[in-house]
């Protein structure tokens, strides 16, 4: 009996920083981006999904991403490293946004 | 064109972006469908001029936005009226808008280099200041069908961008 409680107060702690990889959504929709979701981590995927009837692009200012966005379309990004990342639609740079990934 | 027609035209713009008190006898659904296209139009062949002439990265770069921009709003202009079954009407701020941006690509097509790009550039701001005064004091305040509201609303939306780009990339080749 005891190997066993010991095994449920196990699955019953926090999960660790380590947890699996989590997917985010950031939606663009009027000629805007979406609030960036909170609380990614490295490792986490973002889908960029692009609802307006025009061509997009969500491309990161230090050139670690860019995605191609065509109308009512939606694409990936893997975040594999930490750091605040600006971002903006390179066709029409007043939409922008920063993602930020912590551990 | 003559003065008088000049001025006629230059008065019509300017009664169409400064007219929210006659917006109850503003234009009909058919004429605010073919005033939102004809300028959508112009603005696609201003930047296929742009590109035959250009060879400047930005104002390449800018000239496939509006073109791609443009023709996407203007098929979904196409395919709302084919569905509300309303035939666009042309009337005289069609008209004008069109003769405008006539002498206008004239005035471009003497112009190479540099001095085409900061002319494009002008144009394109003042084009876009004009049609988003417009859209926004006379023809969304006049359109009675919703759908047709909300495309003119969402080209608002996108237009104004196009106006910060074309100011900005017009203060950048000064």
């Amino acid at each position: 009996m005891r190997p066993l409680i010991a095994g449920l107060a196990v699955l019953l702690l926090p999960m660790p920083a380590s947890a699996a990889p989590r997917t985010h959504v950031v939606v663009i929709d009027k000629m805007k981006f979406s609030p960036v979701p909170a609380a990614v981590r490295p490792g986490d995927t973002i889908i960029w999904v692009n609802k307006d009837m025009f061509r997009h692009s969500a491309t990161a200012r230090n050139g670690s991403f860019n995605v191609d966005l065509p109308p009512n379309s939606r694409a990936k990004t893997v975040m594999r490293a930490k750091g605040a990342f600006a971002f903006y639609c390179k066709y029409h740079p007043a939409m922008t946004g920063v993602l930020k990934v912590g551990g | 064109m003559t003065r008088r027609a000049r001025l006629l035209a230059a008065a019509t713009l300017a009664a169409l972006g400064a007219a929210p008190l006659i917006a109850a006898a503003g234009p009909s659904d058919a004429e605010i469908a073919h005033i939102a296209y004809t300028a959508g139009a112009l603005d696609a062949a201003a930047a296929k001029q742009a590109l035959t002439k250009s060879r400047n990265a930005e104002v390449r770069a800018f000239a496939e936005v509006m073109l791609r921009d443009h023709e996407a709003v203007n098929d979904k202009a196409l395919a709302l009226v084919k569905k509300l079954k309303v035939t666009p009407a042309d009337n005289a701020t069609s008209q004008a808008l069109a003769r405008q941006a006539k002498e206008t690509e004239a005035k471009l097509a003497a112009l190479d280099g540099a001095a085409f790009d900061r002319a494009y550039a002008a144009n394109e701001a003042a084009f876009h200041r004009t049609v988003n005064g417009a859209l926004k004091d006379t023809l969304i305040p006049s359109a009675d069908n919703a759908e047709l509201k909300g495309l003119l609303e969402t080209g608002l939306t996108l237009f104004g961008q196009h106006q910060a780009h074309a100011e900005h990339l017009e203060s950048s080749l000064k």
